[in-house]
């Protein structure tokens, strides 16, 4: 006999909202970017038809500001860091051969720190008109410049909102980049040596580094804008003597690295997608490590060049100028490296190498689009003009949001068990492909006639009404991708093929147990020789340890 | 998976080394920032109370010396805990806290006057922002510390603290080097340039 209560089993809920799991955390994680995404999608959509025709009134100015500050802010912080960051929390340990992350409870906390964070950006909707009933959600763009912020040109709290969730959502992302570091460098599985490991956990380890080191930043300006907004301090002032160009600099040296943040976890799922589809070893694996240090490095030294029109000295221009050219040639490296491990190959395209070849081919247009953005004369042409919209759009879309639907596609029957649909994969990527051409590349064209980013809306006969016309059905036609992916994912959790462990007879560590994994893991923690532990495991007679 | 040349495994550090390594990291660069700011407009104030008229060293320096001490304390009473000797520990503990809590009323003595007699708060002018902010949040990682190194101590008292906790409390400890190293260079910056 026992005095104990009687226990019950514990709720699903119970069981998600407590866990310590880094799969399930992955999966919240994963889940509440996609969420966002959808979220995100619809602001877009509302912008887009906003600007579909000349003198429109769907939005009020206002609102139209809130709606391009909150797309943009949600895009980064609530659709791209969580996603990128699940996905790291779900496969790095499967891929070292480790059980969970180093600090279980650690992983826990962020998700939820970044999970009110989140809600609390999205509250503003709500609470932000503060005393003075101005607009409701944050309406200073997403890089939020000085002295726009100030109570003078922003009164009401939506600016305290947007500095209080990012700043919370980022302490999140720091506390997953230390478990990251940490469970890389010291939670691997026996005989994987650095230069061993899968080159995602490589490329995460970079990512994490980049989050530790320019996240800070941002927290301390995001403080300091708080103290000017609440505590009276003078830090974006000019009147006292401040220089509201500060802001610019302290951003931009968080906000560039940001979007390496962003993309490198783009170039991981490539690395590993590729090589599977394409039946071959990476091409260079040390020059992509290489590589991939490089850009981190290089990234913290260009972030100058969002500023090329505010007035800085020549010698500043040709430095930041001449650095951000610079990022062109490790980035190149790794293009090169995908397209030389194709080469030959015998190619599979399924869906995940469709988005990974998608991604390849629209980075390197998004790339160039860059360099001409780094030649200062070019830049004061079009700085915040919609050719730089177009420019982040081709890079984030066509490269990260791409990249994501690769893995995605690559990674879901490991999640779930179950395959995706390959017909539906195959529809969304046209829609998306098409749709995204459609919307992105005019922009290119509206920017080159002069039309400036964050405007309500442009006058007719100015020839920029074909291009945003093109642009807003460009959105329509993604829409029917997204609608593909959503009916997808929900189709094949409840009739998908299943999957077994290794459905694409691939080679990193994840593939050798079961789908969906264990909570532990793995029964024993593998031994690996070489960096494709299953094909030395399919074939202990040609095993790849020969050679490396 | 296993071949006969199968590499030995590598040599790898604690977790919690790492973990450790990258709290300071991030703390490093969030401190650089500040410091950076206040380097960039030094001199830039418009109006007084300026550097010169305002920070005196006095107390300031027997504030510093607390700190560098504690950093010196906390060694021992590390060292005393590994040799399994608590009173030492303990002893040694205390000394740690008091001398952090020493560094933080000298910073509030020090504020006090700076406010009352010199009136200069943080919304006086771009050094009194600057000033606090910088300064503030290295007494507020200090507070944090003292808070840590009272709970373990307090554990102590209960005797809850065994000889394997040595290595989670050696972490608290590279914590509190970091804060002191901070100061070294918050002390330089504002004291010394500065002034």
């Amino acid at each position: 006999m026992t005095n104990a209560l009687p226990t019950l089993p514990p709720s699903k809920f119970h069981e998600w909202i407590t866990t310590v799991d880094h799969k399930k955390l992955g999966v919240l994680y994963m889940v509440t970017g996609f969420v966002y995404l959808v979220v995100a999608g619809c602001e877009a959509l509302m912008i887009r038809w906003q600007l579909a025709i000349p003198n429109n009134d769907i939005l009020s100015p206002d609102t139209f500001n809130a709606f391009f500050t909150m797309h943009g802010t949600t895009m980064i912080f609530l659709v791209g860091m969580p996603i990128l960051l699940g996905a790291a929390n779900y496969f790095i340990p499967l891929v070292i051969g480790a059980r969970d992350m180093a600090f279980p409870r650690l992983n826990a906390f962020g998700y939820w720190l970044f999970f009110f964070g989140a809600l609390l950006l999205y509250f503003s909707f709500i609470a932000g008109q503060g005393l003075t009933g101005e607009e409701g959600a944050p309406n200073v763009g997403w890089f939020a410049y000085a002295p726009l912020t100030s109570t003078t040109f922003s009164p009401g709290s939506a600016t305290d909102y947007w500095v209080i969730s990012l700043f919370i959502a980022g302490l999140g992302s720091i506390m997953t980049a230390i478990n990251l570091v940490a469970t890389i460098l010291t939670m691997r599985c026996e005989g994987m040596t650095l230069m061993k490991m899968p080159l995602f956990a490589w490329m995460m380890l970079v990512d994490a580094g980049l989050i530790l080191i320019v996240l800070p930043p941002l927290a301390a300006i995001q403080i300091m804008l708080l103290l000017d907004r609440q505590f009276g301090a003078h830090f974006f002032d000019a009147q006292a003597g401040a220089d509201p160009l500060l802001w610019q600099h302290m951003f931009w040296f968080f906000g560039h690295p940001e979007v390496y943040i962003l993309i490198i976890p783009g170039f991981a799922y490539v690395s590993e997608v590729v090589p599977v589809f394409s039946r071959k070893v990476l091409f260079g694996y040390p020059m992509m490590v290489a590589a991939t240090v490089s850009i981190g490095f290089i990234s913290l030294g260009v972030w100058a060049h969002h500023m090329f029109a505010v007035g800085l000295s020549p010698a500043i221009l040709a430095y930041f100028s001449g650095a951000t050219f610079l990022v062109g040639v490790p980035t190149g490296m790794k293009i090169f490296n995908w397209i030389a491990t194709m080469w030959g190959g015998h190619i599979r395209f399924d869906t995940p190498m469709l988005f990974a070849t998608g991604f390849i081919s629209m980075f390197v247009l998004g790339g160039m689009t860059g360099i001409m953005l780094a030649v200062v004369p070019m830049d004061w042409q079009l700085t915040d003009t919609y050719f730089v919209v177009g420019h982040f759009h081709w890079v984030l879309f066509g490269g990260l949001i791409f990249a994501i639907f690769s893995g995605f596609y690559y990674w879901f029957p490991k999640v779930t068990g179950k395959m995706l649909n390959e017909t539906m994969g195959k529809w969304q990527f046209w829609f998306l492909f098409v749709g995204f051409l459609l919307t992105f590349g005019p922009m290119h064209m509206a920017g080159f006639e002069g039309m400036p980013r964050r405007i309500y809306t442009f006058m007719p006969d100015r020839g920029l009404e074909l291009w945003n016309m093109l642009s807003s059905i460009g959105a329509l036609v993604q829409v029917f991708g997204f609608l593909f992916f959503i009916i997808n994912v929900v189709w094949s959790l409840r009739k998908g093929e299943d999957a077994g462990d290794d459905p694409w007879d691939a080679w990193t560590l994840e593939w050798s147990t079961t789908s969906p994994p264990p909570p532990w893991n793995f029964a024993e923690t593998p031994t690996v020789a070489s960096r494709r532990p299953l094909w030395d495991l399919k074939h202990p007679d040609d095993p790849d340890w020969k050679y490396e | 998976m296993t071949p006969s040349n199968s590499n030995p495994a590598p040599h790898m550090l604690p977790p919690g080394h790492l973990g450790m390594i990258s709290v300071i990291t991030t703390e490093v660069f969030f401190f650089a920032s500040l410091i950076v700011v206040y380097l960039a407009y030094l001199g830039k104030s418009i109006s007084g109370p300026l550097p010169q008229d305002t920070l005196e060293m006095g107390l300031v320096s027997i504030n510093t010396v607390a700190l560098l001490v504690s950093s010196v304390t906390v060694v021992f009473a590390l060292n005393a805990l590994r040799k399994g000797n608590n009173t030492r520990f303990l002893l040694f503990m205390l000394l740690t806290v008091l001398l952090g809590a020493w560094f933080l009323v000298g910073t509030a003595i020090e504020w006090q006057g700076l406010i009352a007699d010199k009136h200069l708060a943080l919304q006086t002018n771009l050094f009194g922002t600057t000033y606090y902010t910088l300064v503030g949040f290295h007494a507020f990682h200090v507070t944090f510390g003292v808070l840590a190194l009272f709970f373990i101590w307090c554990c102590g008292v209960f005797g809850w603290i065994q000889k394997h906790h040595h290595q989670n409390i050696e972490y608290v400890s590279w914590y509190w080097h970091f804060v002191d190293v901070v100061w070294i260079a918050v002390f330089l910056v504002v004291y010394v340039i500065g002034r």
